[in-house]
């Protein structure tokens, strides 16, 4: 049990002068991913139900191939951050930061795995 | 930290229903949260009926009717009776807002009555607002100056005098802090709608000499950034005050100063 005052409490061990970068990086990149998800959708949705062949001259392409990176790194970048921000709200101490590691793993894991499969479909 | 279950000591119960006022026709039922620290029980809801027809308009003029003519027992704070002070905020049907100010004729059906939620409860309806009041205390709710004090007074001119309307009105009532998820979450930590609504309202004053060191000590993932924008403190405010905005402001002078 600690016996603080209510100030100390309330101002906690003052500011982390942080915070603002990631703010501004997820306002910017939804902004960005509202414009080029939309398209990546409709190239993968045009792709779907095609032979082999079609899907991988689709991706092969400069534009869907640029695109589909695009969305991967950009998409999943979002959601690390994204997700860590719920994770703050809703987990504490060993927890979070357990799930923090695990989240940035699994999305930067994701974004390597989607580069590369996309290399070599397009080069 | 987020909790999905009440504690076991927290569970509401069925309380005392209190008799019917005899040879009323206009009948209202009021169901009201009752806990008192000192005889270790449960938080129950006790019912009272109130003849309308002698009974003011206001949910306040009701509790106080209650407290006076059935139940001196049943605790609430209240001063101004006319939306000044802030005293009386409490949950009237899932709303947070100033009894003193919300009529019982924007209700239907049964009255229902809460603290304010998620906050430590004193007795009945009086929350702990001491955490609350330090959050604003540490905001530096004052004229931050480092010229010498003019002969006269600071001045201002009218348009920067304009931009604290809508902010120097709040009455820290807590609604709107007590309405947000994330200071219920977070709010050992998280500043809070009302504590954020008053830092833009000392920020954006012409007046102030400290701009900077506001923001310096705003900038935290916590302090400020735990504001997901979800606006039930706007929705609630019985002031009609938008504090969301304000976070929002401020936000905005954070980005505006690292480009």
């Amino acid at each position: 049990m600690r016996i603080i005052t209510d100030r100390k409490r309330a101002e906690g061990r003052g500011s982390a002068h942080t915070g603002t970068e990631h703010h501004w990086y997820m306002q910017v990149s939804a902004v960005g991913l509202a414009l080029i998800v939309p398209t990546f959708i409709f190239i993968f949705g045009s792709a779907l139900g095609g032979t082999h062949a079609e899907v991988i001259a689709t991706f092969s392409r400069p534009i869907p191939a640029i695109l589909t990176g695009l969305v991967l790194l950009f998409g999943l970048k979002h959601y690390a951050k994204g997700a860590r921000m719920m994770l703050e709200d809703y987990a504490r101490h060993s927890t979070l930061k357990l799930l923090i590691m695990l989240v940035t793993f699994l999305s930067y894991g994701l974004i390597a795995v989607g580069l590369f499969a996309l290399a070599k479909i397009a080069l | 930290m987020v909790e999905f279950a009440l504690p076991k000591n927290s569970k509401i119960t069925t309380g005392k229903t209190w008799p019917k006022p005899e040879g009323a026709t206009n009948v209202r039922k009021f169901q009201i949260y009752r806990w008192n620290p000192d005889d270790g029980k449960n938080p129950r809801v006790d019912t009272y009926f109130l003849d309308m027809d002698a009974c003011g308009p206001m949910v306040l003029d009701a509790l106080i009717k209650i407290k006076n003519e059935i139940d001196p027992t049943l605790t609430f704070r209240r001063s101004c009776r006319e939306g000044i002070c802030g005293s009386c905020a409490m949950n009237i049907d899932g709303i947070n807002t100033l009894a003193c100010i919300y009529g019982m004729d924007e209700i239907k059906g049964d009255v229902k009555i809460y603290p304010l939620p998620h906050m430590p409860v004193v007795k009945d309806l009086i929350p702990d607002l001491t955490h609350f009041y330090a959050q604003h205390a540490s905001i530096m709710p004052w004229l931050e100056t480092k010229t010498n004090r003019p002969a006269k007074e600071w001045r201002q001119s009218i348009e920067d005098r304009k931009k604290l309307d809508g902010l120097y009105e709040c009455v820290m009532c807590a609604s709107c802090s007590t309405s947000c998820p994330s200071y219920w979450w977070n709010g050992d930590r998280y500043l809070g709608p009302a504590a954020l609504l008053h830092a833009y309202r000392w920020i954006i004053d012409s007046r102030d000499e400290a701009t900077g060191e506001r923001l310096d000590e705003l900038e935290d993932p916590f302090k400020l950034y735990r504001c997901h924008t979800i606006m039930n403190c706007a929705k609630t405010c019985p002031k009609g005050l938008n504090p969301a905005k304000a976070i929002a402001e401020i936000k905005k002078m954070m980005v505006e100063r690292t480009m």
